[in-house]
This record gives C-alpha cells, structure tokens and sequence, in this order.
C-alpha cells in the first residue's frame, strides 16, 4: 500500500468521525438543517467536479439532472404510489438515460459551444418543468412529496436526514476518489490537458466523456432526490439556470479538480446566503463582486489558490 | 391571414431586439473572444436609464437616449478596466464565472438603484398606430426597426471605411499581426467593450417603451440575444441580423399556432439544432472550427 492511499483512507476516516460527531453532539436543529444543505450542494459540486474538474468538459445545464432528480421522485411517489426507495433508483436512471442520449451530440462541441449546447439543454427541462402543469404542478411547484423512511427508522427528523446525506456523500467521495485513483482517472486528466493528445495515446475521449457525463448525471440526480425528500416541496426556481451557475460557481470557488475542493465551495455557496443577509438590499451586489474578486485574484479556485500562496511565502521564506 | 401578419410584426418587433443584443454579443466575441454572461444587464441598465433620462427627467428624447446609451458604455468600459483586465490567465470557465458575477452584481445594483418595481415609458412618438391589412404596427416597432437598420449600416462602414474600424478588425484577426503594424490592441479591446455594451444600452433604450423595465429584465433578454448571434454566426454582423430576425419571427408564430409556453422554449430549441447542424451559425462557410 502506498503513502497516497494511506493518505487518503486516514482522510476518509476522520472525515467519517468529523460526521458521526457532528451529528451526535451538535444541539441546534437549524445548524443541522443548514449541514444538511451543505451535504446536498457538496454532492452536487461532486458531480460537476468530475466532469469540469477532471474531464475538462463545462456544463451550463447540471441543474437539469438535479431537477430530474426532484422531480423524478416527486413523480413517481406521489402520482404513481411508489416507495421512495424505489424512485431512488428509477430517478437516478432516468436522469442517465436523459444524459445519455443528450451527451451523445453534445458532448461532440467544446469550448464556449459546449457550455452553450448545455446551457440550452438546461433552459428546456427547466421550461418543461415550468409548463408541463398537469404532471409538475408548474410554476406554483409540486407539493406533498412524503418523507424518506426505512422500516422503524424515520428520516423526518433533522439528524437522521443528516446522516443520510452526509452517507451518500461520504459514499460518493470514495468512490469519486477511486475513479480518480484509477486507469480511468489518468485518462480523464489526459481528455482535460489536451483531448487529440489523449485520443492519440489510445484513450476512448467520445466514449470516455459520455460515461463521465452518465455519472455525473446521476450523483446530481440523487442529490435532487435528497432535495426533494428534505423539504418536500420543489418548484422550478430551484433548478433554473441560475441554480447551474451556482453549481459551476462552487466548483471553480472550491477548486477545480479536487475533491475537498467541492466540499469547500459547496459550504462556502451555502453558507454565503446566510451571512450576507445581514447585508439585506445589498446581498446581490456583494455576492457578485466576491464571485468576480475570487476569480481574477486565484482563478485557480481556493483550494489550489491558497496552496499556491503557501507554496510561494514557504519558498520565500527559504530563500 | 390578419392574425398571421400580427404575429409577423410581433415577431419582427422582438427580432429586431434581439438582433440589437446579438450584434453586441457578436462585436465583443469577435474582437477578445468573450463571452460577456452579462450582456443582459447592459441592457436592463439601458432600459433603466432610460427609464430615469426619459421618464422621469423628462429630457428631451435625443438627449435621453444619448446619455442613457453613454452611462452604459461607461459602465462597460469601467468593467473591462477592473475585471477582465484584471485576469491573469484568461480562460473561458474563469471569464464565464466572472462576467456571470457581474451580472449579479449589476442586477443588484439596478435592484439599490431603481427598486423592484416595474417601470414603464412613454413610445418615442405619439402616432397612432399603422392598420396593415388589419393588423396593427406600433410606431414604436417601426422606430425599432428603423435605428436597428441605422445602426447596422453605420457599424457596416465603421468597419469597412474608417480607420479605426479597420485597426479592431485586424486586432480582432490576430493581435499579435495587428501588434506588429503597430495597432494598440488594449485601446480596440477597450473600444469593443465600449462599443458592445452601447449596443446592449440601445437595446435597452428602444425596448424600454414596450416592455415593462426592472432589475431582473436583463437575464432573459441576454440569453436569448446570445441565441440569435449563435443561430446567424457568432462574431458576424449580418448573421446577428439574421439570427435575431428568424429567433423573433419563429418565437412569434410558436406562440400564436403551437403554445405560449413554448415562447422560451424555441430560443433554446433552435439553439440547440443549431450547435448540432451548423456549429457555425447559418451563414459561416462549410469549415467551422468548433474550439
């Protein structure tokens, strides 16, 4: 065994504490709704982090799957009578199948063109969600989506949504990170450094792409189905264009291929509503100017920007 | 028929709109290869001040739309100078983030500035509307139209005839070619940004009497203004003209014979036909490169 892979089952472990102590000791509800968010948003990072992070390919239309998700189990729990935990699967397929056959032409354009291809594809589902009024409820939203149970255990309560999604999160972290880790994971970084280059040494890009793209897919279904279930209440606000741009946002703010990264930009995207409050009429104008200063000052994202930073004075201070 | 022709001239309205946006779109693209995500709050901020010159100042007309076109170069050029020069590494997802951060940061400041209502003005001129065979043609369409040609033509012989319009074209060429001849090439990027979001200030400004103006208008607008500059070609005049023509006459006639849900819908729908058709718009030569 390798001191990376030491490295990261010893990371993976005390993340594993930081949750169970978290979510035994921490006394107020609201800071456990709060986490809970984070947990959601963090799954969302995840999933745009291994396509725009390591693939290299941008997405404007992520909130798409995410709505799939919501709306999948809404659907299917109320409308049809199924068991949420039967929805899970069926939300998590549709968004895949949906990915699939929409990655197929679009995931041919890149650049500019791709982030206009998805944004697109984003702005359709999001309409469908609004004006398909007889199965989404429309603009008013979809209400009644039951809560999650399993046998005696309910979910209704804050701290066992909590461990649930931070479950999935650790869950998807893992595997994130074995992927990563693997043959697949090198190749990814090949298509993102350069796409003919990685073609030329024999890797699948067009096939690569397209199961990267599935994957992605469905980690923001399945956080869409943790939305869903947590608040039982979805409208097509929550899946606009601008909830695509606050995914890409917490990726690049985190830091672009890494992990941890996702999980920093999705706690500071969540948690930056919340203090700007205090700013009232003036949230809007604060929240654009620190998205624009974090990225003409470490364009690079936190993570990699405060590591270059340390790196630098470190070699400084050498010298 | 007198109901088609209706939906015609709406169409032709919005198209010329559009067609306005595009244009700005297409300018900017041409010269830095950006894509300004905030394009639409320019013209929310032109409609606004519009709104404030016109409106409320009760300026005369030309006046009004003179200044309120120049408060938005202004404030386009101020953006270029402290973020997109800024940026050390320009790379598109970094110059995506930023220019969708100035669009929230303008939209709050149309919000401090003008409130979250609606704002509505007076048409340019007071004439009755024309009856076309039935069908009415509000005279703000026809001024829509009218300054839409106008300003089509003068760029045509910016462009063609001045020096200055052939430097920005040889910048936008290649910069380092330019560079050598001795172009300033900050100077033409700058004089894009201001040119490009004077263009999204005109837009607003013509918009603005038959469209209730506020500080989310922009948003909407941009988008779909980007989908007519991608449907005729990015970075070509004529094909901004085309696009936003055929965007606004498609629009119209989707929401007159299919649904008026589909309205938003056709922007995106022929958008995405068209980055899997003809990646480079309707217009561009058989070669495209796609990045």
């Amino acid at each position: 065994m390798n001191n990376h892979q030491t490295r990261n089952r010893i990371c993976y472990t005390v993340f594993l504490l930081i949750i169970l102590l978290v979510g035994y000791f921490l006394e107020n509800l609201y800071y456990i709704q709060v986490l809970t968010f984070i947990g959601i948003n963090t799954l969302l990072a995840l999933a745009l982090n291994m396509l725009m992070g390591y693939a290299g390919q941008i997405s404007l239309g992520h909130a798409a799957f995410y709505g799939i998700g919501a709306y999948g189990t809404a659907i299917l729990t109320v409308h049809y009578g199924f068991s949420p935990w039967l929805a899970l699967p069926a939300a998590i397929l549709s968004a895949m199948i949906v990915a699939y056959i929409v990655g197929i032409p679009t995931l041919k354009l890149s650049g500019y063109y791709l982030g206009m291809g998805t944004l697109g594809f984003g702005m359709i589902v999001n309409i469908l969600f609004r004006e398909w009024s007889s199965v989404t409820g429309g603009a008013s939203g979809f209400i009644g989506i039951p809560a999650l149970e399993l046998g005696p255990i309910s979910f209704a309560s804050g701290r066992n949504y909590f461990f649930l999604v931070w479950g999935f999160v650790l869950i998807g972290f893992i595997a994130c990170q074995r992927i990563i880790d693997s043959r697949i994971g090198r190749a990814l970084r090949a298509i993102h450094d350069g796409e003919n280059a990685a073609a030329a040494v024999g890797v699948d890009t067009r096939q690569l792409k397209l199961q990267i793209f599935v994957l992605s897919a469905a980690i923001s279904a399945l956080a869409g189905f943790l939305y869903a279930h947590l608040v039982y209440f979805i409208s097509p606000g929550s899946f606009s264009f601008i909830a695509s741009i606050r995914m890409v946002t917490m990726v690049v703010i985190g830091g672009m291929a890494s992990i941890w990264g996702a999980l920093l930009g999705a706690s500071l995207l969540t948690l930056l509503p919340e203090w700007l409050h205090a700013f009232s009429e003036f949230e809007m104008v604060v929240y654009g100017l620190i998205l624009m200063v974090v990225m003409i000052f470490l364009p690079r994202g936190l993570t990699r920007g405060l590591l270059d930073i340390y790196e630098r004075t470190r070699k400084k201070n050498e010298h | 028929m007198q109901e088609m022709l209706q939906y015609l001239f709406s169409g032709i309205t919005n198209g010329a709109i559009y067609a306005v946006i595009a244009i700005g779109f297409s300018m900017l693209y041409n010269s830095t290869d950006l894509i300004n995500f905030a394009h639409g709050e320019f013209v929310m901020l032109g409609a606004l001040c519009m709104v404030t010159f016109f409106g409320t100042l009760h300026l005369p007309i030309v006046l009004a739309i003179l200044l309120a076109i120049a408060s938005v170069a202004v404030a386009g050029l101020v953006f270029e100078r402290l973020a997109i020069r800024s940026v050390k590494n320009p790379e598109p997802i970094v110059l995506i983030i930023i220019t969708v951060g100035a669009s929230i940061f303008l939209r709050g400041i149309g919000m401090i500035l003008w409130g979250k209502d609606a704002h509505t003005i007076a048409s340019f001129s007071s004439h009755p509307p024309l009856d076309i065979a039935g069908a009415k043609l509000l005279s703000q369409s026809i001024w829509i139209i009218v300054i839409l040609l106008l300003t089509a033509v003068g760029l045509q012989l910016f462009y063609k005839k001045t020096l200055t319009g052939k430097a920005m074209e040889a910048n936008a060429i290649s910069k380092r070619a330019a560079w050598i001849v001795g172009i300033p090439s900050k100077l033409m990027i700058m004089l894009a940004f201001g040119l490009s979001t004077a263009m999204g200030g005109l837009a607003g400004v013509i918009i603005a009497p038959i469209t209730m103006s506020s500080y989310d208008m922009g948003t909407m607008l941009g988008l779909k203004g980007f989908c007519a500059a991608m449907l005729g070609g990015l970075g070509s005049l004529w094909g901004a003209l085309i696009g936003g023509f055929l965007l606004g006459i498609l629009e119209a006639m989707g929401v007159g014979f299919v649904s008026s849900g589909l309205k938003d819908a056709t922007a995106f729908l022929l958008l995405l036909f068209i980055l899997y058709v003809k990646p480079g718009g309707i217009i561009s030569s058989a070669s495209v490169k796609r990045f």
